[in-house]
């Protein structure tokens, strides 16, 4: 990375001198490009690699030359991703699972930060910093508790569980990020809408939602990947007899790669690791300007 | 006209604060009481031990070997990132120089950002499971598959050496491309006057990243910096999946995620995970109010 911060370099920083030369400019330019292609290959150099692989035999992948196109496309590994390692099960369930918890998460969500934002009552700021605390916890802290918490609810290895505990722990970013963006939407609209008579439910759904809509776009873009990529939480719920039927795609793919080491079979891993990933292109290929923003609507603030 | 006033603000309120009570506050609250307790998991909670769990962390050797992994990737990951992804967002936004008093990024620069931000789509685990094939100790493993026939294979995740830094590439790996686009976006919100102004003074691409760039985006660079220090205290998809025997070889790649999972579910110590628990969060709140007060500066508006 060296060679990027030195590229500007071919001409000196002084104050008042003329523009850069231009083959100075072409130079940097072109060097620009090489550091950029370099990330740009070290990014997609093993997403592509786990593609090619996918069509290999055992075999052939312990030949070494990664990047060699296989001997046959065979789809065979793709049959017994599918099937014998449960892909499609645990696809499945995860699409069910996020689904339903980030439209929960934005009902619920959007509720609680309206009324917060945007009603004065006794106790609003304490719930209002009661949410947005749970931003400084680590969920780690909360592990051992939470289990126990499932369990005497009856509700560990069920979906029901893992899909309040979602909602649950995604509610304070949500409720942080929606209120100020409700504070932020004028009166006047609202206001009108009072003076008709219309009910406050009625401002909320028929009002507030549809002028917050890029608000609600983003966060819950945000909410979308943020579960659909969870790990911890469906590790340490979806435990106990009768959850292998119910594990979620993560899990899955980790306890695909923990078999496929035991035996050194890797061509199934490979296919699964595909089977999981294209999706995500796919997505990203349509909305990927949407899921930029949303992405790193948090940070900018 | 106000009437219904509370009951509508009870009605919105009362599903959203309850789950938050009870599967959020509730499991905290009781986060700090089980770390003054000796607790299998099992059975009633009695046996109270005071700061026994810190006591027994302060002679447990795997904690201090977790911190020390925890410390190397709090310090090696918010650098390593922020300083790529700033080179990389100016490149793709100013590097392109100015061409008729225009400032503009290189060309292509929209494809770079589709391809960077990517990784950023996908779990951890499974970036855990795609680099443990890529470090693969053999001949199957992309790296040693692309080294010469000759040469023996490197051990990476399976060399005590080596493990802990093939945690640090993975996690930069995954970050960089989020922040180049964050980075992007402040860099997006600089007026181009302000390019424009300084480069007809002859000012060169270097003078423009250090004294326009990084003090205009300071705030960013802050919260970027914060965030990577929170995801190095995390990384716990990556060394449960990726590492040789979770946390190995050896302990080489134990953190304290790791060891607050492994107490709670498989060692029977809910306490004591408890206990790491609560040091686990006072560290994360040190470190982001160190972090924030130690870079404050007078802010530069542009």
């Amino acid at each position: 990375m060296t060679t990027i911060t030195k590229t500007p370099g071919t001409t000196a920083p002084s104050a008042g001198r003329a523009p850069e030369p231009k083959r100075d400019l072409k130079i940097a330019t072109g060097l620009s490009h090489v550091a950029l292609v370099a990330w740009a290959v070290i990014t997609a150099g093993p997403l592509l690699w786990v593609l090619l692989a996918s069509f290999k035999s055992n075999t052939e992948i312990f030949l070494g030359k990664p990047f060699a196109l296989p001997n046959e496309f065979s789809f065979s590994t793709y049959v017994n991703a599918w099937s014998d390692a449960h892909i499609g099960r645990y696809f499945i369930n995860s699409v069910f699972v996020v689904l339903i918890s980030t439209a929960g998460t934005m009902l619920l969500g959007s509720m609680a930060a309206y009324v917060l934002a945007r009603y004065k009552f006794p106790g609003n700021r304490a719930i209002y910093y009661l949410f947005v605390s749970g931003l400084a916890f680590p969920t780690f802290m909360a592990l051992a508790p939470l289990f126990y918490i499932l369990k005497g609810m009856g509700l560990l290895g069920s979906f029901t569980g893992l899909i309040l505990v979602y909602i649950a722990y995604s509610l304070p970013f949500t409720i942080f990020f929606l209120a100020a963006f409700f504070k932020s939407l004028p009166y006047e609209i609202e206001e009108a809408a009072t003076v008709d008579g219309a009910s406050h439910t009625r401002k909320f759904f028929q009002i507030m939602m549809p002028m917050a809509r890029s608000g609600l776009v983003s966060i819950t873009i945000f909410n979308i990947v943020g579960q659909w990529n969870q790990y911890l939480l469906p590790v340490v719920i979806m435990s106990g007899p009768g959850a292998d039927r119910k594990l979620l795609l993560t899990q899955g793919i980790a306890q695909i790669s923990v078999s496929a080491g035991y035996q050194a079979e890797w061509s199934t891993l490979f296919a699964a690791l595909v089977l999981t990933i294209l999706p995500m292109i796919i997505v990203y290929a349509i909305f990927q300007r949407q899921i930029q923003a949303g992405l790193t609507a948090g940070a900018v603030k | 006209m106000r009437h219904g006033k509370y009951p509508f603000i009870i009605g919105f309120l009362v599903v959203p604060v309850a789950l938050y009570a009870v599967f959020v506050v509730w499991a905290y609250i009781q986060a700090f009481y089980l770390s003054v307790y000796e607790w299998s998991g099992l059975g009633p909670v009695e046996n109270f031990v005071g700061l026994g769990n810190f006591r027994k962390m302060w002679d447990d050797t795997t904690f201090w070997q977790s911190i020390k992994h925890n410390v190397f990737l709090l310090v090696f990951l918010p650098i390593i990132t922020v300083v790529l992804a700033l080179i990389f967002a100016f490149l793709l936004n100013v590097g392109g120089g100015h061409k008729g008093g225009v400032i503009r990024g290189v060309w292509g620069s929209k494809v770079y950002r589709i391809i960077f931000f990517f990784p950023q789509l996908l779990a951890l685990a499974i970036v855990a499971v795609i680099f443990g094939r890529v470090f693969g100790p053999d001949k199957s493993g992309m790296i040693n598959g692309l080294l010469p026939e000759s040469w023996s294979p490197w051990l990476f995740l399976a060399d005590e050496r080596y493990a802990m830094g093939c945690i640090l590439v993975v996690l930069v790996w995954q970050a960089v491309g989020f922040y180049v686009v964050l980075f992007s976006a402040g860099m997006g919100n600089i007026p181009t006057e302000v390019y424009e102004a300084a480069a007809i003074d002859g000012a060169s691409r270097v003078t423009l990243f250090f004294k326009i760039t990084i003090p205009l985006l300071w705030n960013t660079v802050q919260v970027a910096w914060v965030y990577l220090g929170i995801a190095a205290f995390d990384a716990f998809a990556l060394v449960n999946i990726m590492t040789v025997d979770r946390g190995g070889p050896d302990g080489a790649t134990s953190v304290l995620s790791l060891m607050i999972y492994r107490n709670a579910f498989e060692f029977s110590q809910a306490g004591y995970a408890s206990a790491l628990g609560v040091v686990l969060f006072f560290l994360t709140l040190t470190f982001a109010w160190v972090t924030l007060s130690a870079t404050r500066r007078e802010s530069v508006e542009a």
